[in-house]
């Protein structure tokens, strides 16, 4: 039996130093989570004492800084795996974020097995970083760019769905979590019906790693991306996992030290991997940074982190739907960690401003999903995405934070 | 009224004004009271970049003087817009490239405006600073 511990969310605020500062004199109530987390201390400590004392290049071990420093730079990758349940090490590629790590595939596998007549599927509620590489790939291989439509709540339509998938499927690429919405896909079952017809199925995890646990073997699918900085670990890490028989069938991405086993000028051969997909010297220290916020999560508990998000965010739904005049945007039965809406009579920009002024930090826009917007006929909405250590005191404070706003504009 | 006359009026007005939401509530009245901008004006070429908020500038020189118009699809950016154009429309070029927007730090907007990339309003100023440079030297080809 999973044990869920008691979730002292105060005890677990006092982890991230930046929720103690005030923003314009009122304490920061920081609801842009979608767009980066913020960094709990061990995460900051682990970063810090890799520069202090255990700095070294990785992976040229001829003297013992190297050495210590590409064990702990080894065991992030391992930690990585254990926070996906991936079968294997070697399946963990580490890139800069989610984006990185779906233009990686669509580079590589992609390029190497997509051809003109081939269908790509995605979803509506795609992010921009899930639409724009596969539509390059298409332009490149004559392939198809095929979008599997959501209904009026931003849940995926899923006889719709089933019915886009055929033998041209090469591929599914879709988002677990939408960033714009909250929609909880059901992974699972659509990468079953995807398999049936032979495609390889792609996650995009950026929304959902940080607020549920992932089990890549559980949702059986092939490629699953996420950032780093989206889970509470530093800017300009994530990672990809692929299975290992397709990892291996990939051709290489990006050239360089790293990624070769010998280089002549007849012939070059590569490394395995996942070191043939990452060419260069790699993020040390941010690698090492990830391991530490992934470590902090798991010990917290990926179960007990969605149990009380689930319970936040119905609070906050509930809270947020007694204001007149606030249309919740995305009201699919199974969400996470998100809230978007729109205010009537009120723009965006201008609501993000007043709340803003009241120390509540939210994202107002298109949340770089512009057909999402498109689909609901809406310029942008209002965003309040959570974390865990957000709590009901500032989902009350949200909500006067709205009142406001429309007390300004009456 | 010269423009820094006019600017000193901005300056005065708002540093009047006890709080935070009163000098919204002001900007937000000086938002619904701006002249609607001419529809052909309202176009494409005429957008200010780097806003979240939509924002069009434009600029015509009516005997040698600047005569602005704009307007935005946000109410504060409006009102800023409002604001803007209290200060330079009427102006000569020359006038307005000598004018920093000393107001917006000045009121006390600054500190919360400014700051912030999400009202353009950095980018509203500058654009407005290139097509007085632009009559400048148009008046100088003369």
């Amino acid at each position: 039996m999973n044990e869920v511990k008691t979730f002292d969310v105060d005890a677990l605020r006092k982890d991230f130093p930046i929720l103690a500062r005030t923003v314009h004199g009122k304490p920061l109530v920081y609801l842009d989570n979608g767009a980066s987390a913020q960094k709990p201390r061990c995460m900051i400590d682990a970063i810090a004492r890799v520069y202090e004392h255990e700095y070294a290049n990785v992976h040229r071990a001829a003297h013992e800084l190297s050495a210590a420093c590409t064990d702990k730079f080894e065991a992030a990758r391992r930690t990585v795996q254990r926070f996906l349940n991936a079968p294997d090490d070697r399946e963990i590629i580490f890139v800069r974020g989610t984006t990185e790590a779906i233009n990686l595939v669509a580079q590589t596998w992609g390029r190497a097995n997509v051809k003109a007549g081939d269908e790509i599927l995605i979803t509506a509620m795609e992010h921009h970083s899930n639409i724009v590489p596969w539509q390059m790939l298409c332009e490149l291989t004559g392939a198809k760019l095929v979008v599997a439509p959501m209904d009026d709540t931003g849940t995926l339509v899923l006889p719709e769905f089933e019915k886009r998938l055929s033998p041209r499927t090469k591929l599914l690429a879709c988002v677990h979590v939408s960033n714009a919405l909250g929609t909880v896909n059901p992974i699972a079952w659509m990468a079953q019906k995807a398999h049936a017809v032979g495609a390889v199925v792609l996650v995009d995890g950026a929304q959902a790693a940080p607020h549920q646990r992932i089990d890549v073997q559980a949702l059986g699918v092939d490629f699953y991306a996420f950032s780093g900085h989206k889970a509470f670990g530093p800017t300009g890490i994530g990672a990809l996992w692929g299975r290992a028989n397709l990892l291996e069938a990939m051709p290489p991405w990006q050239g360089g030290g790293e990624m070769i086993k010998s280089v002549k000028f007849a012939r070059t051969t590569y490394n395995v991997i996942p070191h043939k997909f990452e060419a260069g010297t790699p993020n040390i220290a941010d690698t090492i940074g990830l391991g530490a916020s992934l470590e902090y999560l798991m010990g917290i508990g990926l179960d007990a982190i969605e149990a009380y998000e689930h319970e936040l965010l119905a609070y906050a739904t509930s809270k947020l739907s007694e204001i007149p005049g606030l249309r919740i945007v995305g009201t699919s039965p199974n969400k996470a960690g998100v809230i978007s809406f729109v205010l009537d009579g009120i723009h965006s920009s201008d609501a993000g401003m007043i709340l803003d002024e009241q120390g509540i930090a939210v994202r107002v826009g298109q949340h770089c999903a512009e057909p999402v917007m498109d689909f609901f006929k809406l310029h942008g909405t209002i965003r309040a995405s959570f974390a865990f250590y957000n709590t009901r005191l500032e989902a009350d404070a949200l909500a006067a934070g709205i009142r406001k706003v429309q007390e300004l504009f009456k | 009224m010269t423009i820094l006359d006019r600017q000193q009026a901005i300056i005065d007005e708002f540093k009047a004004l006890p709080d935070w939401e009163d000098r919204y509530k002001r900007i937000i009245e000086y938002g619904r009271e701006l002249a609607a901008m001419n529809p052909e004006h309202q176009v494409d070429k005429n957008k200010v970049k780097g806003c979240q908020s939509t924002v069009w500038l434009h600029a015509g020189l009516e005997s040698g003087t600047v005569r602005l118009q704009g307007d935005s699809d946000a109410m504060i950016v409006r009102g800023l817009v409002a604001l803007l154009l209290k200060v330079y429309d009427g102006a000569t070029p020359a006038e307005i490239i000598a004018t920093p927007p000393d107001f917006i730090r000045e009121t006390g907007l600054g500190s919360h405006l400014s700051q912030t990339r999400a009202n353009g309003l950095a980018a509203m100023v500058k654009q407005i600073q290139m097509y007085a440079a632009v009559f400048q030297a148009m008046q100088k080809a003369k």
